[in-house]
C-alpha cells in the first residue's frame, strides 16, 4: 500500500479525524470562560473541511476492496458535509446557551463528527466488515447526542430508545451477514455477486441485512423509534438523524441492492414496492394528526423515505441519479424545516403547530422559509422538491410501475394537507398571543439564507442535476 | 429576450419589485404598472400575430423558442403561441388589470396580496405559452398554489375550509395529470428518444390506442377538475364564494380556463383514439354539469354561489363543445372560454362592489339597488343578459356555435345530449332574471339609501370588461380569425 494513495482516497476520513483531534486539543487548552472560541473553531474547521471535500476524489479501492472511492461517493460525502455544516450553523446558539454553561463545548462537535465519520466509511464500504463498522460508528455517537439535554427526561428516553433499537437491528443485521457469509464464503460485495450460492438461505440473510438498513432509513415497519427519538432528542440531533444519517443509509441501500443483490432484483423490487406503499401511507396518516412539530416532521420524514424507494426501485443508473438528486433536495428541505422549528423552540420554548398561529405577522422571514421548506417537502413547483419528486416518479414509471406512481401521487395529495397545516397556522390565522418577534443569531441567519437559496435554485438550475447525472454514469 | 418569455419575466419582476414596497399605495401602483406593461405587451402580441399571419406565416405555432432545460430527461423550455393562446393571454392580462382595480382598497397585508395575485398570473401566462408538457405542468401548479393563500388569508366565510378543499382537489387532479404525462412521455416515442414536446409527440402519433385509453381519462379528469367537470367541480362554488373579489375574477375568468385549454391542447390532441373511445362517457358528465349547474344556481341565495354554479354550467358547455369533435363546436368552445372569462369576471367584480356597500351577498336582503347605485346595477343587468345569451353579447355567439356544432353530429346520441344541454339556456334565464328582479328592481330599502356610487377605479374595471363582452358579441369574426386556423390544425388527428 502506498501512503499517497491512501491519503488521496481516504482524504475525507483522515481530515475529519484530524479535525476531531484538533478540536479536542483546542478545547483542552481553552480556559473555561472562553469556551466560545471552541465553537468558532469548530465551525471554521468544518467549513474548511467542507470546502476541501468538494475537490473530486479519484477512483480506487483500499484494503483489498473493503474501502471504495468513486467520484459519486466523493460528491455525496461533500453533500453530507454541506448538510452537517448547515446543521452546525443552527446549533451554534444552542451550544452557547445550553451546553457551555454545563461545561460542554467540544463534545457535541466531536460526537457529531464521529458519527459523520462513520457514515463516510459506511457509504465507502466495499465489504460487510467496513459496512458494519461504519454503521456502528455512525450510530453510537448519535445515542450520546440524543441524550445531550440530559436534564430533560425525554432526551434521555430518546437516547435509550435509540440505543436499544439500534442494537436490536444491528444484531439482526449481523445475523443476516453471517448467513450470507456462510453461503457465499465472502464478505466482499463484488465477490458475492459472482459466487456460487444457496439462494434461499442467502435471501433470508439479505432480508435480515436490509432490515437493518431499513431501520436507519425508518421504513415501515422499522420506523417505530422515529417519532419518539426525534421528539425527545435535541432538535439539531433530530435534524441530523432525519437527513444525514438517513441519506447515507439510502445510499448504501442502493449499493447493496445494485451490486451484491443484483441477482435478486425480482425479489427486492417486490419487497421495495410493498415497503414503499406501507411507508408512504403510514407516514402520511400518522403525520396528519400530529401537534408537535418535531413529531410531525418525523412522520413526514418517514413518508419521504417511502417516496425515495420509488426511485430506488428503478434499479439502474437512472435510479442512482434521481435518488441522489432527491436526497440533496431533501437535505435542504428538512434542514430548513427543522431549523425553523429549532430557532422558534429555542427562543420561545414552543414547538406545537398551534403555537405558530399568526407567526407570519411577527416573524415573516422565518414563516416564509418554513413555507418554502414545507412546499419543497410536499413537492410544489417552483421549489426544488417538485423536481426531485417528479424525477423519482419518472424513474418508477420508466420501469412500468404506474400503480406505484399512482399510489404515490395520491399520497402526495394526502401529505399536502398536513404540510399546509403549519402554513395555515402561520399565514392564515391571527392570534391574540403570537410568538413575539425575535432576532436569530447571525449563524442561523447565514444558514437560512443558504437554505432558501438552495431550495429555489437546486430545482430551477438544471446543471446541478446534470452534474449528478454525469457522476452517476460512472457509478455503474 | 424573446417576446413570449417576457410574459413570464415581467410578472416575476413585478413580484420582486413588490417585495420592496412598503404600503398599500406603493404596492398597488407597482402591481398596476407591471400589469399595464403586461397588457400593452399582450396587445402588441395580438397585433404582431395578426400581421405575421397576414404576411403568410403558416406555422402551427409562432414565435417558437426552444431551450434545453434538463438535457438528461430531454425537458425543454419550449414555448410558442397560436391564435387561441394569444387570445387567452390577452384575456388574462385584462382580467388581472381589472382585478387590481377592484382590489384598490385592500387593507390587510396589501403587499402580500398583490404578490400572490401576480404569482398566480405568472403561472397562468406560463401555462398558455408553453408547449412542453413538463414546463406546462410546472406553470399549472404555480398557478394553483397561490390560490391557497389568496383565499385563506383574504377570503371571507369558511375561508380555511374553502382554501384547503380547493387546493387539495386541484392538486389531487394534477397528480392524475402527472401520471398521464409520464405515461405519454414513456410510450409516445418511436425510437426510445423520449420527449415532452407536445408538437413532436403529436407528429409521431406513436402512442398506442391501448395506452391512449388508459391515459386519456387521467388527463381529462386532471384538466377537467380545474375546468369544473362534474362531479369534480365541488371545490369551485366553495372557493369562489370565499375568495376575495379579484381572486374570484381571476379564478373564474382565467384559472378555470386552464382546464378546457389543457384538454384541447394535451389530452385530445395527443390521444385522439382515447378521446373517441371515451367521448360518450365524458359527454354525460359534461351535460350533467351543464344542466345541474344551472338548476343549482336557481336554488342559491348567495350571489357568489349563483355565479359559481353558473360557471359550472357554462364551463360544462366548454367541455361539451370540445367533446363534439367538430370545427363549429370547437370554435364555440374557444369563444365560450373567452366570453365566460369576461362575463364572470364582470359578475364577480360587480358582486364585490355590491358586497362592499351593502355588506351582504344574500339576494333576499337587497331590493331596488338600481335606484341607489345605478351604474353598478346597470352593469349587473348587462352581465346577466350577456350570461343568458342575448344576441349582441359574447355569450350568444359562443353558445350558438357550440349547440350548432352539437347538432351537426350524425350520431343520435350526441344530438339528444345537445338537446339536453340546450335546455340549460332556459334555466339560465330563470336564475339571472330572478336575481335582477329581486335585487335590482322594486322600491329600495331604507338602510341602503345613501350608498356611495361607483368610484373611478371600479368604473374602469367595469368598462374594460363590458367593452370586450360587446366586442366578442358584435364582431365574432374578428375573434374567430384567431381561433379557426388553430382549431383546424388540432382537429387533424380526428379526420
Amino acid at each position: 500500500m502506498n501512503w499517497e494513495n491512501l491519503f488521496a482516497l481516504m482524504r475525507n476520513e483522515i481530515l475529519l479525524v484530524l479535525a476531531i483531534l484538533a478540536l479536542i486539543l483546542v478545547d483542552l487548552f481553552t480556559p473555561k470562560s472562553k469556551k466560545n472560541y471552541v465553537v468558532h473553531t469548530a465551525n471554521v474547521l468544518f467549513f474548511l473541511f467542507m470546502l476541501w471535500s468538494f475537490v473530486p476524489l479519484p477512483e480506487g479501492t483500499l484494503f483489498g476492496g473493503s474501502f471504495v472511492s468513486k467520484p459519486l461517493i466523493g460528491f455525496f460525502k461533500a453533500v453530507m458535509n454541506v448538510g452537517v455544516m448547515l446543521i452546525m450553523l443552527q446549533a451554534v446558539e444552542w451550544v452557547r446557551r445550553e451546553l457551555i454553561p454545563q461545561g460542554f463545548a467540544s463534545e457535541f462537535y466531536v460526537l457529531l463528527w464521529s458519527s459523520l465519520l462513520g457514515l463516510d466509511f459506511l457509504i465507502s464500504s466495499g465489504d460487510f466488515l467496513m459496512f458494519y463498522l461504519g454503521l456502528e460508528l455512525s450510530a453510537l455517537p448519535v445515542a450520546a447526542l440524543a441524550a445531550f439535554e440530559f436534564y430533560r427526561k425525554r432526551s434521555a428516553e430518546a437516547a435509550v430508545k435509540y440505543v436499544l433499537l439500534a442494537a436490536m437491528s444491528s444484531a439482526i443485521m449481523l445475523f443476516g451477514i453471517s448467513l450470507i457469509y456462510a453461503t457465499s464464503g465472502s464478505i466482499y460485495f463484488d465477490e458475492i455477486l459472482h459466487v456460487q450460492q444457496m439462494p434461499l438461505l442467502e435471501l433470508v440473510g439479505f432480508m435480515m441485512m436490509v432490515s437493518g438498513v431499513a431501520f436507519k432509513i425508518s421504513l415501515v415497519p422499522f420506523h417505530f423509534w422515529t417519532a419518539d427519538v426525534y421528539e425527545g432528542a435535541p432538535t439539531v440531533v433530530s435534524n441530523y438523524l432525519s437527513v444525514i444519517s438517513k441519506g447515507a443509509a439510502v445510499f448504501i441501500l442502493m449499493t447493496l441492492l445494485f451490486v451484491p443483490l443484483r441477482r435478486y432484483e425480482g425479489t427486492w423490487t417486490l419487497m421495495l414496492w410493498i415497503l414503499a406503499v406501507l411507508t408512504m401511507f403510514t407516514g402520511n396518516f400518522f403525520a396528519l394528526r400530529q401537534q408537535n412539530m418535531k413529531r410531525f416532521l418525523a412522520f413526514s420524514s418517514v413518508a419521504q423515505a417511502g417516496f425515495i424507494l420509488l426511485g430506488v426501485i428503478g434499479g439502474n443508473e437512472m435510479a442512482v441519479k434521481t435518488v441522489i438528486y432527491f436526497l440533496l433536495i431533501y437535505i435542504f428541505s428538512n434542514v430548513a424545516a427543522f431549523g425553523v422549528v429549532h430557532v422558534i423552540a429555542m427562543h420561545s420554548g414552543k414547538e406545537n403547530i398551534d403555537d405558530y398561529t399568526g407567526l407570519y405577522r411577527t416573524n415573516p422571514r422565518l414563516s416564509l422559509l418554513l413555507m418554502l421548506a414545507l412546499f419543497s417537502l410536499a413537492g410544489i413547483p417552483p421549489v426544488a422538491g417538485f423536481f426531485g419528486k417528479f424525477f423519482l416518479y419518472a424513474t418508477a414509471a420508466n420501469k412500468g410501475y404506474y400503480w406505484l406512481v399512482f399510489i404515490a401521487v395520491v399520497n402526495v395529495t394526502i401529505s399536502l394537507y398536513y404540510y399546509l397545516l403549519p402554513v395555515r397556522a402561520a399565514f392564515l390565522r391571527r392570534s391574540e398571543n403570537p410568538i413575539p418577534y425575535f432576532k436569530s443569531d447571525i449563524y442561523s441567519k447565514l444558514g437560512f439564507v443558504v437554505l432558501a437559496a438552495g431550495l429555489i435554485l437546486i430545482g430551477l438550475y438544471s446543471p446541478l442535476y446534470e452534474y449528478i447525472a454525469q457522476l452517476s454514469q460512472i457509478f455503474q | 429576450m424573446d417576446i413570449l418569455t417576457l410574459f413570464v419575466v415581467v410578472p416575476t419582476l413585478t413580484v420582486l419589485a413588490l417585495v420592496f414596497t412598503k404600503n398599500l399605495r406603493q404596492a398597488r401602483i407597482t402591481a398596476l404598472a407591471g400589469m399595464l406593461v403586461q397588457l400593452l405587451m399582450a396587445f402588441h402580441l395580438v397585433w404582431k400575430y395578426m400581421n405575421d399571419r397576414a404576411a403568410g406565416a403558416t406555422d402551427l405555432m409562432l414565435y417558437v423558442k426552444d431551450k434545453v432545460w434538463f438535457p438528461d430527461w430531454n425537458i425543454h423550455y419550449y414555448i410558442g403561441v397560436d391564435g387561441i393562446s394569444v387570445l387567452m393571454i390577452m384575456l388574462t392580462s385584462l382580467i388581472v388589470v381589472a382585478g387590481i382595480f377592484v382590489s384598490w382598497k385592500i387593507d390587510d397585508l396589501p403587499k402580500e396580496f398583490f404578490i400572490s395575485l401576480i404569482a398566480l398570473a405568472t403561472g397562468v401566462f406560463g401555462f398558455f405559452i408553453s408547449l412542453d408538457l413538463f414546463t406546462m405542468f410546472v406553470f399549472y401548479e404555480i398557478a394553483v398554489i397561490p390560490m391557497y393563500l389568496l383565499i385563506g388569508i383574504w377570503g371571507s366565510g369558511p375561508r380555511e375550509y374553502a382554501a384547503m378543499k380547493l387546493t387539495l382537489m386541484l392538486m389531487g387532479a394534477s397528480a392524475l395529470l402527472l401520471v398521464a404525462i409520464l405515461g405519454i412521455y414513456f410510450h409516445s416515442s418511436p425510437d426510445g428518444h423520449y420527449t415532452f414536446n407536445v408538437l413532436e409527440i403529436a407528429k409521431h402519433a406513436n402512442l398506442s390506442p391501448a395506452m391512449q385509453k388508459i391515459f386519456f381519462p387521467l388527463a381529462f379528469i386532471g384538466f377537467g377538475t380545474i375546468g369544473a367537470l362534474f362531479p369534480f367541480h365541488t371545490w369551485s362554488p366553495d372557493g369562489h364564494s370565499s375568495a376575495p373579489t379579484a381572486v374570484s375574477m381571476l379564478h373564474a375568468g382565467v384559472l378555470m380556463k386552464l382546464g378546457g385549454y389543457g384538454i384541447f391542447r394535451v389530452a385530445m390532441y395527443l390521444m385522439p383514439q382515447g378521446t373517441v373511445f371515451w367521448t360518450n362517457f365524458f359527454l354525460v358528465l359534461a351535460v350533467i354539469g351543464v344542466v345541474y349547474g344551472a338548476y343549482a344556481a336557481i336554488q342559491q341565495t348567495d350571489l357568489k354561489y349563483i355565479n359559481a354554479y353558473s360557471s359550472v354550467s357554462h364551463l360544462g358547455l366548454v367541455l361539451f363543445g370540445l367533446l363534439m369533435l367538430n370545427k363549429v363546436a370547437w370554435n364555440g368552445a374557444m369563444l365560450q372560454s373567452l366570453s365566460h372569462g369576461f362575463i364572470t369576471a364582470l359578475f364577480f367584480a360587480l358582486i364585490g362592489m355590491i358586497y362592499g356597500r351593502t355588506h351582504t351577498r344574500d339576494v333576499r336582503k337587497m331590493r331596488g339597488l338600481l335606484k341607489i347605485i345605478p351604474f353598478i346595477a346597470t352593469a349587473y343587468v348587462i352581465a346577466g343578459l350577456a350570461n343568458l345569451g342575448l344576441p349582441g353579447f359574447s355569450g350568444f355567439v359562443a353558445e350558438m356555435n357550440i349547440f350548432l356544432g352539437g347538432f351537426l353530429n350524425n350520431s343520435l346520441y350526441k344530438q339528444i345530449m345537445t338537446v339536453l344541454a340546450v335546455s340549460s339556456i332556459v334555466v339560465t334565464a330563470v336564475y339571472i332574471l330572478r336575481v335582477v328582479g329581486m335585487m335590482l328592481m322594486g322600491p329600495p330599502k331604507e338602510e341602503h339609501k345613501g350608498l356611495p356610487k361607483a368610484y373611478w377605479y371600479e368604473k374602469t374595471a367595469v368598462y374594460i370588461l363590458i367593452f370586450f363582452i360587446a366586442a366578442i358579441g358584435t364582431m365574432p369574426w374578428w375573434w374567430l380569425k384567431f381561433i379557426i386556423p388553430s382549431v383546424e390544425n388540432f382537429l387533424k388527428p380526428f379526420m
